[in-house]
């Protein structure tokens, strides 16, 4: 029968089946993630305009380079390498999900959505450390001749190159677009990130109500794991623009 | 045992294999590459750090970051989003679009680039200025 059915597949599409042989929903759910890597596309490219045009940028592994309960200790790019390795994990527990969902086996899939909230749930916790840690950092700056100190906002940047003043070197104001686009478009993902643990919660509940038990099949599951997973995408390409290049 | 969507509009079922072995797989392709990333991030603070840091080298580990970073999203989307088992018509209508953003990146990479090379080019007034009197001025060089 599949043999037949791409056989049909490769004609011109004449109506009365689906064009892709895939359901409404599912189609749909990866049109909408389409636009969406179009919007996350334009964040981080118009982040990259700015960030060409200016002579000095940041560099990152001068700013993320604390880790929680270490203290001063330098540290760079080991939280945000705990925060993506949390993110691929809750990405397999969510495939696991679905696979289960595959096979009907409804515990299955009530135990790995759980593992995938929490590793959401782990990954906003790390998020939420990481701004108040740069929200509320304070920074020695050299601002008109004079030491200040700044921490890190949409409208300060204690990040600047570093000249001699009184025999040591001390920063001076960077370029403010750094915080404006880091914190937007951390923010807009961690908000995309927040709205996927609530999806996956409503759909544990439901699992756990026998609705897709009831239905034949748990095609929600493999449409909240495609958001899921564009939210792991997504973080790929924050993880390559904003921490290591 | 493996169940579907039944209507009479799909008559395509793509097979689910019984065994996790490509997820595990995938998790530890994804892994590597991380750690991959990892190093070389590592490696551009260290040359960062070092006395004479080289622009070239630095670019060159830049480029490979970025194409370790397409392989991840290669196999996030073909293996964990299961885009790869689709019929290929459905997987053209999604990458064909996103080719759009060949053009995108481009064009306003480039924008910005020739917006820090005319600024430099025609306020040398300021640039002269922050090279005689340092620190006061030099904030503001370093502000617009």
């Amino acid at each position: 029968m599949a043999t037949a059915a791409i056989q049909q597949g490769t004609k011109w599409w004449s109506g009365g089946r689906s064009p892709f042989n895939a359901s409404y929903g599912k189609i749909m759910m990866w049109y909408f993630l389409m636009s969406d890597a179009f919007t996350f596309g334009a964040f981080l490219i118009s982040y990259g305009t700015i960030r060409f045009s200016q002579n000095y940028w940041v560099d990152p592994n001068h700013v993320f380079n604390s880790f929680p309960f270490a203290g001063h200790t330098n540290l760079p790019l080991a939280f945000v390498s705990l925060m993506t390795f949390i993110l691929i994990a809750s990405s397999v527990t969510m495939v696991l999900a679905v696979h289960e969902g595959h096979k009907m086996n409804r515990l299955g899939v009530e135990k790995y959505m759980l593992w995938t909230i929490l590793g959401g749930i782990c990954f906003l916790s790390c998020q939420a450390w990481e701004w108040t840690h740069l929200l509320t950092g304070q920074h020695e700056v050299l601002v008109n001749g004079q030491i200040q100190y700044w921490n890190t906002t949409v409208a300060h940047n204690p990040f600047g190159p570093e000249v001699m003043f009184n025999g040591k070197e001390v920063a001076t104001p960077g370029p403010i677009a750094f915080g404006s686009y880091f914190f937007e478009i951390t923010g807009f993902h961690g908000f995309h990130v927040l709205s996927g643990v609530i999806i996956n919660i409503i759909m544990y509940l439901k699992t756990r109500m026998k609705h897709f038990e009831l239905r034949g099949h748990y095609e929600m599951i493999e449409k909240a794991g495609l958001y899921w997973h564009f939210v792991d995408l997504v973080w790929v390409f924050v993880f390559l623009c904003f921490y290591l290049i | 045992m493996s169940s579907s969507v039944t209507s009479p509009e799909i008559t395509f079922h793509p097979e689910h294999s019984d065994n996790t072995k490509v997820i595990w797989r995938t998790f530890w392709i994804l892994s590597i590459l991380t750690i991959a990333e990892l190093s070389i991030g590592i490696g551009i603070y260290t040359i960062h750090k070092g006395e004479n840091p080289s622009e070239t080298l630095v670019l060159a580990f830049k480029g490979m970051v970025c194409i370790l970073t397409l392989a991840k999203a290669y196999y996030i989307v073909s293996v964990f989003m299961h885009l790869g088992d689709e019929l290929r018509n459905m997987i053209m209508t999604i990458i064909v679009p996103l080719c759009l953003f060949v053009w995108f990146i481009t064009a306003f990479l480039l924008d910005g680039n020739s917006w820090r090379n005319l600024r430099n080019k025609f306020n040398r007034t300021d640039v002269n200025k922050t090279e005689q009197v340092a620190p006061a001025v030099k904030e503001k060089g370093a502000k617009d």
